[in-house]
């Protein structure tokens, strides 16, 4: 178990303060927060590479705010991996276990069973730079986990990966933390990210923890500007997305049937973006292979755009101009239909 | 087959910039040629088996060694925490540092005889356990030390300053100490700087003359007495004129540039795997 308490670190622009976490064993903790606001610093002051002004960090019952950060059993995975160039995959996956003077057959036995579990073991004898960036990211994990870390510190591990990895990891990531069982902390800006992933998401802002709860507690809730704005600029749900074709699927959600764009089956979220749904009074003959019948069921005036929400169930929020809005001659308990691109869905 | 580009008119500035890049070349190149030129090859051998010549140039050689092994040791550190580090007055600092590049090398040889000499601050220590600085080949190699140390320091610097910081901190976190993360990781990683630095520093070391003129022109060195390689060139002329002073001329820019290709080649080739 990872507890912080009143932890305090001057960052340069502003102090990160009142810091208070719990973070259960076992257990995906996100921070949450948008760019600049001190998150990497955070996590590099709970691994004893920041220097902090004050507050405690306690790991698996030992305070360690003294300890220099070799003697805090951390692990730590950047978001450019920081592989070391000049050592090839297997050296750097060995780094920490020579370190510790490991036996040659058992350092060897260790990062053979790690990349197995990352799946990379073709890339043992490889050098770093001729590496794609999700293999990159998998040595830094498997780099950071070979050597038993209590808690494992991910900064943004998935921010410079393209989509397509990036959703790739994200599973290679539960699945990981499912097979391993090691207590993650993971900063993010993706909000995508931090509820696909976390149990528990913690929401920094302006230097603060401004909220922690579940992904749907901060969801229905959210206590910052930051997360509502979030909340209000997405349509999400929860779905059970069934087995698909070439990468297309259908997800149940909740009585309706959604047409998407991907690979994954099961327990899934969906997030749609308002303005990617069309709304019309008649059903659309387009491509878009979703065409739902619904009724407006708010409407709320933001300047030059219009927020609709229509109601199958469940609530759909949709973005339209004040233009189209008129044209439309749309009042409450309208029926109305609603068009969006199977490809706008996005799963995770 | 010829991948020929369509014929353009090159334009006026190109034109320009490559006739006067011609020039600058030829400025630099020809008196060099002309000097290692000029000699056949016997007369060179000849004149490297002098012993005069023969101990001069081991000597040169040999204090250059000691003054870059000597700056590698103090000056790493040093470069290592410019680059990690921001403090008050760093700037200062760094401008010091580079203060032995600007001034007069026989300003500089004057400067440390003030320091080191038997009879003042530092030189009194060491002469109490028996080195002296004055005429010796330990005042060749400070003299080449002071006047050549920031070509080390500000390369082996950037070349810290190129490792990520991060990177220590992931080895930090893997369980490195201080020391083990910068000889497993940041030291390798600013090697070839550090290289670099060091055949830079050596080159200047060794081809120093006025600060060694004032603090070591002369001295005992494995049972002879021998000048270094420039101040020989420099006597030969003034005692004896251009046509005596030639081939010593020609055999020191040879080993000088033998030496640079050689240890740039290795640096080269370092990069490439």
């Amino acid at each position: 178990m990872i507890v912080i308490k009143n932890l305090k670190v001057d960052v340069g622009d502003f102090l990160l303060q009142d810091i208070n976490l719990t973070i259960n064993s076992g257990e995906y903790f996100i921070i949450l927060g948008p760019t600049g606001a001190g998150k990497t610093i955070l996590l590099e002051a709970i691994a004893g590479l920041y220097p902090v002004l004050g507050g405690e960090v306690w790991i698996d019952g030992k305070e360690v705010i003294r300890l220099s950060p070799e003697k805090r059993r951390i692990g730590i995975v950047y978001q450019d991996y920081m592989l070391f160039s000049h050592l090839s995959v297997e050296e750097n996956i060995a780094f920490g276990l020579k370190l510790r003077k490991c036996h040659k057959g058992k350092v060897k036995e260790k990062v053979n069973d790690i990349a197995e579990v990352m799946g990379i073991t073709h890339l043992l004898h490889r050098k770093p730079q001729s590496l794609s960036g999700g293999e990159k990211q998998k040595v830094a994990l498997a780099r950071a986990l070979v050597v038993e870390p209590a808690v494992l510190l991910l900064d943004e591990p998935l921010s410079a990966l393209d989509p397509e990895t990036k959703e790739r990891m994200q599973s290679t990531l539960r699945d990981v933390h499912r097979r391993v069982g090691i207590t993650v902390i993971h900063v993010t800006h993706d909000f995508e990210e931090a509820i696909a992933l976390g149990h528990r998401v913690a929401v920094l802002n302006d230097g603060r923890v401004a909220q922690v709860g579940t992904p749907e507690e901060i969801l229905r809730k959210p206590a910052s500007e930051f997360v509502a704005h979030f909340a209000l600029s997405r349509n999400i749900f929860n779905g059970e997305a069934e087995e698909g074709e070439d990468g297309h699927a259908f997800v149940d959600i909740g009585g309706i049937k959604l047409a998407t764009v991907t690979e994954l089956t099961g327990k899934v979220r969906l997030s749609l973006r308002p303005e990617d749904i069309i709304i019309s009074k008649e059903p659309l003959h387009s491509t878009a292979r979703n065409c739902i019948q619904g009724v407006v069921s708010d409407i709320a005036h933001r300047g030059a755009v219009v927020y609709v929400t229509v109601t199958l169930p469940p609530e759909f929020i949709c973005l339209i101009t004040r233009q189209a809005f008129e044209e439309l001659e749309l009042r409450e308990e309208v029926s109305v239909w609603i068009t969006f691109k199977a490809s706008a869905v996005h799963v995770f | 087959m010829t991948k020929a580009h369509v014929w353009r008119k090159p334009d006026g500035m190109s034109i320009v910039f490559v006739l006067l890049s011609v020039i600058i070349l030829v400025f630099i190149l020809a008196p060099l040629v002309k000097t290692v030129g000029s000699s056949s090859p016997g007369i060179l051998w000849n004149t490297l088996l002098e012993e005069e010549v023969y101990f001069s140039v081991l000597l040169t050689v040999y204090a250059a060694v000691i003054a870059t092994l000597v700056g590698l040791f103090l000056g790493v550190p040093l470069a290592y925490l410019l680059a990690r580090h921001e403090f008050w007055g760093k700037r200062l600092l760094e401008g010091l540092i580079d203060v032995p590049i600007v001034i007069p090398h026989s300003a500089a040889g004057v400067a440390l005889l003030f320091v080191f000499g038997s009879n003042f601050f530092a030189g009194g220590i060491f002469h109490t356990i028996g080195i002296s600085f004055f005429n010796s080949v330990a005042g060749v190699v400070i003299a080449m030390m002071f006047v050549s140390i920031p070509f080390l320091i500000d390369s082996a610097k950037e070349g810290f300053k190129a490792v990520d910081v991060r990177l220590e901190n992931v080895a930090r976190s893997l369980g490195a100490s201080p020391w083990s993360s910068f000889f497993r990781i940041s030291l390798p990683l600013a090697w070839r700087s550090i290289f670099a630095g060091s055949v830079m520093m050596w080159a200047r070391g060794a081809s120093e003359f006025g600060a060694v003129l004032i603090l070591a022109y002369y001295v005992p060195f494995f049972g002879h007495y021998a000048r270094v390689a420039p101040i020989l060139v420099a006597d030969r002329f003034a005692s004896f004129g251009l046509e005596y002073a030639q081939p010593v001329t020609a055999i020191v820019i040879s080993i000088s540039l033998i030496v640079f290709i050689v240890l740039r080649t290795i640096a080269y080739r370092g990069q490439k795997a």
